[in-house]
């Protein structure tokens, strides 16, 4: 598209993303560390996901829903990462894959285990792939249920994280 | 000491270093004719120093007769300032090697060939830089490319490689021998004198002295390893012993940029201004071409043989600047561009030292040469590593290094000519400083591949893994450390100490007034100034409130140790899996290909069964040399084709054998009787 | 020493502003694409959380890891002080000479390669070689646009170059100037490793040049790491705004004249930055292997600014 159409475009649509809901109460449960507060980096972790949690994150971090307005942002390498965002069961070979992927992870942090799947395995529970839920393996700080969970909680329970 | 006594001083260590290394037992040897070369190193250093503060008074004649009444001049050794700063060199360099050679020479480089070739080597180059004829130039060169030969070939039972390195390196060098025999003999027919001051006086010019010029500097430029007469050097440099090595690259080839400065300077200056844009093309054209060769080699060596010839193209580059300005009446500038050769010379000379010196400490750990299998030195050498990441530093002209120091006052020369009146310069100067910057960038990734690849990360095959210890309790690895140490210093130092070392060459060149230094820094003249010890003061002055913040936060928030490094959480990491240097220079294969020209070879095999699926596949990629591929190797068999034909003169009749003899006798006698 | 205090506040100011430049160009950015952003505090924020975090280090890894990072900073802090942003005074003894400028800033681009290659990871290998590839290729740019800008003023040293541009509106709007600063511009897209060279947000490691160098560092590690690169952007955009509009910027100790230019450089460097981040949002990264072509062009831009600042002295 050449720019001065992508010009127009822009000037037309403005800006697109929802307003922002009023501010969630912090939450119960696992105090958030407050060195995290404002700023948050969120590494995805697919452990065996039907992709269906990965579509609603990724529309939580597109422009309609924009969660980088309250400080989230996703980042590559979990070096780098306050969050990780696991979805999905864990089946048997992503076991040590997100074992070492926490390890990576520098202290203060966090983990979100998001959809049913993460929380219990939903439908995918029993199944001869499947090794267990998230909280079998790593201490899950944060849960977002909905099979997929909707981009609205996603962002509330990343704004409980950052406090904006 | 004045000049004399240390030439003396050399030759007699010399005799003495023979003689150590004939009588002396294999377990000693190194050690003692060691320390005799290590003495006509010391003994080098002072002649040279001598020769640059005192203007030469007595000097060394050796009163020749030879039969029939030929008009040769007695032999002078008298070391010019010039010479004498070459004679630093190449003392200082062949000390630090002979340090080195204590504790490494092995085999046959420290047998009784290996370590009185090395002496006769020292001596060799020497005489070269204080020759004051033509005979006893030649008689030194000569020395130095007989005694370099038998040295290149210590290793020749190991290695079939050795054989025809040593064969490439004789031919080219007895070639370049000629060329400068041709060009004296040409020079001294005109000024029917051999000392060189006679001939620099008698200011030939015309046919016979743009004859004898370009017959000189393709000599010098041969010894020098300019592109492109460069081919020996990546070929010879690496299959010598690592201090053979050091020597050959930090010493041997700076006299062909010694016989280059004095041809243009001294002996032939009026018909060097014609020939400034050729000099200027051969100093850039090496630099470019040799650094481009040295980015993308994976054989360590290789890449440092590379570098030379780039290195030397930078001196020779200067010194092309300096002409062509100088022709350009912009007499200033020109003397910086001078100043700046010399600079270059000396800076690569301690860089490179270490080097070789590190890479020879690399090979004997662990037998490899190849970067791609080695990796992980960082923590069983530490010593190496430090001396290897400094020489690369200053290598890579970064702060604050002697390369750094060096290639700042070239880039002053080149930016403050003044190319608004001149074509020439318009065009010459700016086409320059492009490819002197390229020349830079690739120089800057050759030498963080080459640091990167051999140091950090991991071992990338067995034996690096498990590399021989880089200390032991015994003398020898004492000496490799401190040989390295010495030329790591000397890197630092001379980039701290540019003001008065450049004001020493300013001298030596007879210039006055252009270079100064203050507080230990460099000032030219109404173009700029360069103070190392400030720009260190500014960066430690900065360095200090960062650490104190690291310092203070260290204490709240500690580091935490893991067991891998991130590869997204795999679980078969491997170092195999780690960049090679091959790898890394990749891109710059592809980017510049047109003018590397890989070859590329992928074989495909498919399954008996079925003529689809594949079962193996083989890719193979090689760059060569394509001055090689395209000069020279049509030329040699072009010659082996002449030499066929010319076998069939020799049909074995003695009746034709007599004939030639009889045509021999009437052509002589018609000539000399006509 | 007023030289040396005016370089003093010149630092506090860019190392206070830094943070702020990034945070600009996001937000621009961000609100181009139609979302809200962060807001333009979100990097001070962001260094403030890193500062926080605990640094790793992985069996195998050297003291690179530690120390890599710092000689960036300090490379960083080193060329903030020495490039004409907010005065045009220099430390004694030290002139802001082009070479030494471009050697310093060298010295932080090998840092942060050899930390790439000491990861020991194929990410760390491959930004590292493609980073120090394009150094490569950007150097002859660099060296020749300043030596095009120099000609006229007869001195590498930019704070002569600045001052004698600033003094002369004619020296400014040159075809030589003019072709010099467009090529200086790619070049620091180069160097920074913005559009088109670079992408400084993506997260496919197979297209990332400086963020793959950087994925093994964590904590202050990575604080100090993005806040060298993010000084090294503004001490670039503030030379290039600083050679294209030479004025504002404080000669003297006189306190009007150093809040002048310190409104002047972020005024400048704001807009310069915010213009770089719109045009971003219209641009795609370039293939890797035509990387070259582009910088090969700029070089050509550079060496036609030489000539013409040849022909009009």
């Amino acid at each position: 598209m050449n720019p001065l159409r992508l010009l127009r475009l822009i000037a037309r649509t403005g800006r697109f993303a929802e307003p922002a809901p009023p501010a969630p109460t912090p939450a119960t449960g696992t105090p958030v560390p407050h060195a995290l507060r404002g700023s948050v980096q969120v590494r995805h972790v697919d452990t065996g996901s039907c992709n269906g949690c990965e579509i609603e994150i990724g529309a939580a971090f597109g422009g309609v829903y924009d969660v980088e307005r309250y400080g989230a942002r996703l980042v590559a390498s979990p070096r780098h990462a306050d969050v990780l965002a696991v979805t999905g069961v864990v089946t048997h070979n992503m076991v040590e894959p997100l074992l070492r992927t926490v390890e990576a992870t520098p202290r203060p942090r966090l983990v979100v285990a998001i959809g049913d799947c993460a929380h219990n395995c939903g439908l995918f529970a029993g199944a001869y792939g499947v090794a267990g839920s998230v909280s079998d393996f790593v201490d899950v700080d944060v849960e977002v249920p909905g099979c997929p969970p909707r981009p609205e909680a996603i962002v509330e329970a990343l704004r409980r994280v950052t406090g904006r | 000491m004045t000049a004399v006594g240390g030439l003396l001083t050399a030759f007699t260590l010399t005799a003495l270093a023979v003689v150590l290394a004939i009588v002396v037992p294999a377990r000693q040897r190194s050690l003692a004719s060691g320390g005799a070369s290590l003495g006509v190193g010391v003994a080098g250093i002072l002649t040279g120093v001598a020769a640059i503060t005192s203007s030469p008074t007595a000097v060394v004649v050796i009163p020749v007769a030879l039969p029939a009444g030929i008009g040769i001049d007695p032999l002078l050794l008298s070391p010019t300032p010039l010479g004498g700063v070459f004679c630093v060199v190449v003392g200082g360099v062949g000390a630090v090697a002979a340090l080195y050679g204590m504790g490494y020479a092995h085999g046959p480089a420290a047998s009784r060939t290996g370590w009185s070739a090395f002496a006769v080597f020292l001596l060799g180059m020497l005489l070269v830089a204080s020759a004051g004829d033509v005979v006893s130039f030649l008689l030194g060169w000569e020395t130095m490319a007989i005694a370099s030969t038998v040295l290149l070939l210590a290793d020749h039972a190991a290695r079939p490689a050795v054989r025809s390195a040593a064969v490439w390196y004789a031919v080219m060098t007895h070639l370049s021998f000629l060329s400068l025999a041709t060009g004296f003999a040409l020079l001294a027919s005109r000024a029917h004198s051999t000392t060189f001051t006679t001939i620099a006086a008698a200011h030939v010019t015309g046919p016979t002295g743009i004859a004898a010029f370009l017959a000189l500097l393709l000599g010098f430029a041969t010894k020098a390893g300019l592109v492109p007469l460069h081919v020996w050097l990546p070929r010879a440099h690496p299959e010598a012993p690592s201090h053979v090595s050091a020597v050959m690259s930090a010493a041997m080839v700076k006299l062909g940029v010694y016989g280059i400065i004095v041809l243009t300077s001294t002996w032939l200056p009026e018909v060097s201004r014609w020939f400034s844009l050729l000099v200027l093309a051969l100093g850039v054209l090496s630099g470019a071409y040799g650094i481009l060769q040295a980015s993308i080699t994976s054989d360590l060596k290789r890449l440092l043989a590379y570098s030379t010839t780039e290195n030397v193209g930078l001196a020779v580059t200067a010194v092309g600047v300096g002409m062509l300005l100088a022709n350009a009446d912009q007499g200033p500038v020109a003397d910086v561009a001078l100043v700046a050769a010399l600079l270059l010379v000396v800076s690569h000379a301690a860089f490179k030292t270490v080097l070789f010196l590190g890479a020879g400490t690399i090979l004997q750990a662990t037998g490899e040469r190849d970067l791609d299998r080695l990796g992980g030195l960082i923590r069983t050498h530490p010593v190496t590593t430090w001396t290897f990441g400094i020489a690369a530093m200053g290598a890579a002209a970064l702060p604050v290094t002697s390369g750094f120091a060096a290639e700042w006052t070239l880039l002053q020369a080149l930016v403050h000519g003044d190319g608004r009146a001149n074509t020439t310069l318009a065009l010459a100067l700016p086409v320059t400083l492009g490819l002197m910057a390229l020349t830079i960038g690739l120089g800057l990734l050759t030498f963080v591949k080459a640091f990167g690849t051999a140091f950090l990360a991991r071992p990338r095959s067995e034996a690096a893994a498990s590399p021989a210890p880089e200390f032991t309790a015994r003398p020898s690895s004492a000496a490799r450390g401190l040989a390295q140490v010495i030329g790591a210093a000397a890197v630092i130092g001379l980039g701290l100490a540019v003001g008065p070392v450049a004001t020493t060459f300013s001298s030596v060149l007879g210039y006055s007034g252009t270079v100064t230094s203050e507080l230990g820094g460099l000032r030219l003249v109404t173009i700029g100034v360069l103070d190392p010890y400030a720009l260190a003061l500014v960066g430690l002055g900065l360095a200090l409130p960062v650490a104190l913040l690291v310092l203070v936060i260290r204490r709240r928030v500690p580091r935490r140790q893991t067991d891998v490094a991130w590869g997204c959480g795999g679980v078969r990491t491997s170092p195999r899996m780690e960049y090679t240097a091959t790898s890394y220079a990749e891109p710059l294969v592809r980017v510049f290909g047109e003018a590397l020209r890989p070859t590329r070879s992928l074989e495909v095999s498919h399954l008996e069964e079925d003529h689809v699926l594949e079962n193996r596949v083989a890719f193979a990629q090689e760059v060569t040399d394509i001055v090689e591929d395209r000069w020279y190797a049509p030329a040699a068999s072009w010659l082996r084709v002449v030499g066929d034909q010319a076998r069939r003169v020799q049909n074995g009749s003695i009746h034709r054998y007599l004939g030639f003899s009889f045509a021999a006798l009437v052509l002589v006698l018609v000539v000399t009787l006509s | 020493m007023t030289a040396t205090l005016l370089v003093l506040w010149q630092m506090v100011v860019a190392t206070a502003f830094t943070p702020l430049l990034v945070g600009v160009m996001r937000q621009v950015r961000a609100r181009l694409e139609g979302r809200v952003g962060p807001g333009v505090l979100q990097p001070y924020r962001d260094v403030r959380k890193l500062l926080a975090k605990e640094p790793l280090r992985a069996e195998g890894s050297s003291l690179l890891l530690i120390a890599a990072p710092l000689v960036l900073l300090t490379s960083s802090l080193m060329v903030v002080a020495l490039v004409p942003l907010v005065t045009t005074a220099t430390v004694p003894a030290v002139p802001n000479d082009l070479f030494v400028v471009v050697s310093i800033l060298l010295i932080g681009t090998v840092a942060l390669a050899l930390l790439g290659l000491d990861a020991g990871t194929a990410f760390g290998g491959m930004g590292s070689s493609r980073h120090m590839m394009i150094a490569a290729l950007v150097e002859p740019t660099v060296l020749m646009s300043v030596y095009a800008l120099s000609v006229p003023v007869g001195s590498s040293t930019l704070s002569k170059i600045v001052v004698a541009r600033g003094a002369d509106v004619s020296r400014v709007v040159t075809p030589a100037g003019l072709l010099a600063v467009v090529a200086l511009v790619v070049v620091v897209l180069a160097e920074t490793g913005r559009l088109p060279v670079d992408n400084p947000s993506t997260h496919l490691e197979l297209t990332m040049i400086h963020e793959s160098m950087i994925l093994e560092s964590a904590g202050r590690d990575l604080a100090w790491l993005e806040v060298g690169s993010w000084l090294r952007l503004t001490a670039l955009l503030g030379l290039v705004v600083n050679l294209a509009l030479p004025w504002g910027l404080a000669s003297d100790g006189a306190p009007i004249g150093l809040l002048v230019a310190v409104a002047a450089l972020v005024a400048k460097v704001l807009v310069a930055g915010a213009l770089v981040a719109a045009a971003e949002v219209f641009m795609a990264k370039v293939r890797l292997f035509k990387v070259p072509e582009l910088l090969a062009g700029s070089f050509v831009l550079a060496f036609l600014a030489v000539t013409a600042s040849y022909l009009a002295g």
